[in-house]
């Protein structure tokens, strides 16, 4: 079976500070995996690489076996490669149900069609609504996004990103931000998600990775320091030491 | 517990289907959308002799319909607009004066294409930049062709452009009257063609598009949104409408210079849907019409100083009116509904 996604030796650099270095990993099909390392490690520049936001030096990119390296960032995204950002992307100044109208037009080709109005395909509209339902966001379909909590703004993030219908997903920090009585509701989403999409998290809070994962990439500057399963990476001494710290896992987040 | 679960689950169901009308809805046609057109109509009644100057505004409320659905919808910062609104006027300019085709519909349409084409090139290239930079390479763009305009003024006709220019009657039929009576009507309904294309596009999925890429270009990226070839169909389409608002322009007037090239034609219509309201259509008419009716209000007013008028204007605009005037009469309109409901 081939990987959902693979990554062979990485390489990026910016001027002359190497921020990638030989990465390389490998998601199957419906892995549940977390990126861990601490500040500056380059995980965001790690997911940037992955979804084509940025190029990089040298290194390859498959996605489902398909090489998709000199790939633009939208057609990755065509192809079943989705992401939430670490700082909210959002349509701001438009409705909750518009982002992801918008979303799902872009995924189904509508987009393309000059003539026929956006409002004649109730089916668009109700698999938005679909999915607002289930992360409960109906009552905010109307909303202007910015007028909505930030808490509530990273589930139209989440939303927007499982609207695309994604087989691989990369999911950065995506309780950041938000206060911890209201972080428990993104993480029941993460939790729940489709089995059958791969999804690659970053998070800080070592309760959630532990809890989540199936197995952990800890990454330290820029290059993949260990991989392993939760229970190896918990006992590993080097990483306590680089980066779980003197202090106890359960400890919380990283600072 | 049973009861209220079933309460809950009705209350989804018409929130869900609140949600869904919305969208439903919104493309409509509204009544209130009749007034613009009914007031040109009545303009043309109750000022019989100011058809010219109306023909006028019309080409203006088109030029700066064309750069709503670019600067209002796509978001699209430009300064050079005034590029297609040139070369639509030197299509039928030219063709009259040194090809002797001067039938004018099928003029709009030969300004359409040559406007599109270049909106197609340049934007191909330019649309690769944002801000500032794209600011700037527009300008240049506009600049150059009326230089390139000024270099052949064996063909152009230079500074002192093409005049004189004649039209055959309209459809063969109607000739054009002294008054403008015919243009006017004639300008009208072109507008309205144009006017019905564009709100097509704007409540098309497509339009969505655009406005989400005005919105948040890295988001559009990241759904998949081929976003470069999205940016130059709205540049060409809009370049295209540029190019009629030009052509209706020479035809109206039967002389062009190659002032319409000018900044100032692009710094124009900016102000003019700025000062109107970006992004709702109908600030191009707003936004039209009140400039040049104050414009000429002034410099009958006062020939010399007339520019004071117009720059206070828009420092009022900016100060109180920032999304245009179509924004002070939503804000009206939203705080009346509140007093209404307490």
């Amino acid at each position: 079976m081939t990987a959902a996604l693979q990554v062979e030796g990485l390489n990026r650099a910016f001027g002359a500070l190497p921020v990638t270095r030989d990465v390389s990993l490998t998601l199957e099909r419906g892995a549940r995996c977390a990126l861990i390392g601490p500040n500056g490690a380059g995980k965001t520049t790690l997911v940037n690489l992955i979804t084509g936001a940025l190029k990089p030096h040298s290194g390859r990119v498959f996605l489902n076996g398909e090489d998709i390296t000199a790939s633009s960032q939208a057609d990755r995204a065509r192809r079943g490669l989705a992401r939430t950002f670490q700082i909210n992307q959002l349509f701001r100044g438009l409705t909750v149900l518009e982002n992801l109208c918008m979303t799902i037009g872009e995924r189904d080709g509508h987009c393309n069609n000059l003539w026929r109005s956006a409002g004649s395909r109730r089916g668009v509209i109700d698999e938005a609504l679909d999915h607002l339902d289930s992360l409960r966001l109906t009552d905010d379909a109307l909303k202007l996004v910015r007028e909505l909590p930030y808490g509530r703004q990273r589930l139209v993030e989440i939303a927007i990103a499982l609207a695309q219908k994604p087989r691989v997903l990369l999911l950065d920090e995506p309780a950041a931000g938000v206060p911890s009585s209201e972080s428990h509701l993104i993480l029941d989403v993460v939790a729940a998600l489709d089995p059958d999409i791969a999804v690659l998290i970053i998070e800080h809070d070592m309760d959630v990775v532990f809890r989540f994962a199936k197995e952990i990439t800890v990454l330290v500057q820029g290059a993949v320091f260990t991989q392993g399963t939760p229970n190896e990476i918990m006992n590993n001494e080097q990483v306590r030491a680089v980066y779980l710290g003197q202090e106890d896992h359960r400890g919380g987040r990283h600072g | 517990m049973a009861a209220s679960d079933i309460t809950s689950a009705t209350n989804r169901g018409q929130t869900r289907e609140r949600a869904a009308e919305y969208l439903l809805q919104r493309h409509r046609f509204r009544l209130t959308e009749m007034l613009p057109w009914l007031i040109a109509i009545g303009v043309f009644f109750v000022f019989p002799d100011r058809m010219t100057f109306g023909s006028q505004v019309l080409v203006m409320v088109m030029f700066a319909l064309s750069l709503d659905l670019i600067l209002g919808y796509a978001g699209i910062v430009t300064l050079g607009h005034a590029a297609f609104f040139g070369i639509g006027a030197y299509t039928v300019g030219l063709a009259a004066a040194r090809l002797q085709w001067t039938e004018p519909i099928s003029g709009l349409f030969a300004a359409a294409i040559a406007a599109g084409i270049v909106g197609f090139i340049t934007g191909w290239f330019l649309l690769r930049y944002r801000g500032l930079t794209l600011l700037m390479l527009t300008l240049a763009t506009a600049i150059m062709l009326q230089e390139t305009g000024n270099l052949r003024s064996d063909i152009s006709g230079g500074y002192d452009g093409l005049p004189g220019l004649t039209f055959k009657p309209l459809l063969g039929v109607f000739d054009y009257d002294l008054y403008g009576h015919t243009y006017y009507l004639y300008a009208l309904g072109a507008l309205a063609v144009v006017f019905y294309f564009v709100r097509r596009i704007v409540y098309s999925p497509f339009g969505q598009a655009l406005t989400g890429i005005r919105e948040n270009v890295r988001r559009m990226h990241a759904i998949g949104s081929p976003v470069h070839r999205r940016l130059v169909t709205v540049y060409t389409i809009a370049a295209a409408i540029a190019g009629v608002a030009g052509a209706l322009f020479t035809q109206t007037n039967a002389y062009v210079t190659l002032t319409v090239f000018d900044f100032d034609n692009s710094a124009k219509v900016m102000v003019m849907l700025i000062l109107g309201g970006t992004g709702r259509l109908y600030g191009a008419f707003i936004g039209a019409a009140v400039y040049m009716v104050l414009e000429d209000y002034f410099s009958k007013l006062s020939p010399t100083f007339w520019q004071f008028g117009i720059g206070l204007m828009l420092v009022l605009a900016v100060l109180f009116a920032r999304r245009g005037i179509l924004g002070l009469f939503e804000n009206a309109a939203e705080y009346f509904a509140k007093r209404k409901q307490p």
